[in-house]
């Protein structure tokens, strides 16, 4: 167990490293965007987030169709965390939306496809949280959540379609990103900060997977006891 | 009994029961019509705007409705346990499914054969389009909503607050079916050509595809104890 807990410490302290680093690559290397002002920041963390949030969904969908398939507690403890690691940073991606949207659309909020399928991504996983803490036997939840993991994940792209087609109805100005012609030094803070943010993913995922384990040894240990007692 | 007979006969046992208790169709009708009620109070609808919202009011009452009959679907089969006798029929379980689908889309049909003329009614809408493609996006609309919601329904069955969970897993999935369905009923009611509303019909029955096949695959999962 100390073994493993030296090599959570040193994913904990290289993830620390590289956040440092992203933010230095973010908040100094990358020169200030000359509209937007500083607020443009935000951008940085905003995109690695977004990133961070899909593929943890994309880990919960893979997660939970090998569950079904194997019937090992050990993916639907990933679907579990990863789920969670990726709602918080859904939560993140639209806190920090609007506040970069009043500045560069003067607006908090534009019912734009991406920001809209985000919003329902944000539902879907609150839903699939829901299923994990409802009141269900331990072994039929993990099933029952990985079905819904896998309905929920394959709705996302349908969704995004139906708001894009929806929203070019009332909205045809589409906001378009500022991918294109993102400055050199942009860019590679941009990569720097989705490169910190997938190493904090997996630091948050290694750290959710010990919790977890630890509770069901918990609870077997306390089993054991009930037994002699 | 071949795969199909199986299913009418699932089908025809649950709408027997329906039949005799009348408990949940007269539920869902009733709330079929409250919902617009309400709706007309809230948006104070002139006679301007009822054109536009009026899709929506539609939609809007068909899926609360629908979700208040489907908590029932599996609900009504743990009692006395008979979804346990349910599953030790000799059938396939994906044949219990698409009985259930195919008693809740009868009973949606039902209650929209009996609201939507009183709606037009209520809201005095002047009906300018073609029955026919109308009657084409609300039988699409109305499968989608159905598939999904009856696959969830079992998955929320299985849990103690079920009637609570039913409705906040459900909504984020049918989004894509609220948006087609009001768009192409909206334009169907005006009266434009199907050519028109192409896109949203090809959505409305992608959608139907996938969400038909993958709970066709699953739903042995769901009902396994």
């Amino acid at each position: 167990m100390s073994k493993k807990l030296k090599g959570h410490t040193f994913l904990g302290w290289l993830t620390f490293a590289m956040i440092i680093f992203a933010l230095y690559m973010a908040l100094v290397h990358a020169p200030v965007e000359r509209v937007m002002g500083v607020v443009q920041k935000i951008f940085y963390f905003h995109v690695a987030s977004a990133w961070n949030a899909f593929f943890a969904f994309f880990v919960v969908f893979v997660a939970s169709i090998i569950f079904l398939k194997t019937r090992n507690r050990k993916w639907d403890i990933i679907a579990k965390v990863s789920a969670e690691i990726g709602v918080v940073f859904t939560t993140i991606v639209l806190v920090s939306g609007p506040i970069w949207a009043r500045s560069a659309w003067n607006r908090w909020w534009v019912w734009e496809p991406r920001l809209t399928t985000t919003l329902i991504l944000w539902f879907i996983y609150l839903a699939y949280i829901l299923i994990r803490s409802a009141s269900i036997e331990e072994d039929k939840k993990g099933v029952l959540a990985a079905a819904f993991g896998i309905i929920g994940f394959l709705d996302v792209p349908v969704v995004f379609f139906a708001i894009r087609w929806w929203g070019s109805l009332y909205h045809p100005e589409v906001v378009k990103g500022s991918g294109g012609g993102l400055h050199p030094a942009m860019f590679q803070a941009l990569i720097a900060c989705v490169v910190a943010f997938t190493f904090l993913y997996f630091y948050f995922l290694q750290k959710g997977i010990f919790i977890e384990l630890s509770r069901l040894r918990i609870e077997k240990i306390r089993e054991e006891l009930r037994a002699e007692n | 009994m071949g795969y199909l007979s199986k299913i009418l006969n699932l089908v025809w046992k649950d709408l027997v029961i329906e039949f005799r208790a009348k408990e949940i169709l007269s539920v869902m009708l009733i709330f079929a019509i409250l919902v617009p009620i309400i709706l007309a109070f809230s948006l104070n609808s002139a006679q301007e705007t009822t054109e536009n919202i009026f899709p929506g009011i539609i939609w809007v009452a068909l899926t609360f409705s629908g979700i208040l009959g489907f908590n029932r679907t599996f609900l009504n089969e743990k009692q006395n346990d008979s979804l346990l006798g349910l599953m030790l029929t000799p059938v396939d379980r994906t044949a219990i499914y698409f009985a259930k689908v195919i008693v809740n889309f009868t009973m949606m049909i039902f209650t929209e054969a009996v609201t939507l003329p009183l709606l037009f009614i209520l809201f005095d809408f002047r009906f300018r389009g073609s029955i026919l493609t109308l009657v084409l996006v609300i039988f699409l609309g109305t499968l989608g909503f159905t598939s999904v919601s009856t696959f969830l329904s079992a998955l929320s069955a299985n849990t103690r607050a079920s009637e609570i969970l039913l409705p906040i897993i459900l909504f984020p999935i049918i989004i894509p079916v609220i948006i087609a369905a009001v768009q192409s009923t909206g334009i169907v009611l005006v009266g434009a050509s199907i050519g028109e509303i192409a896109s949203w019909i090809k959505l409305l029955g992608v959608y139907d595809v996938i969400f038909m096949a993958v709970p066709f695959i699953l739903f042995e999962y769901i009902l396994e104890v």
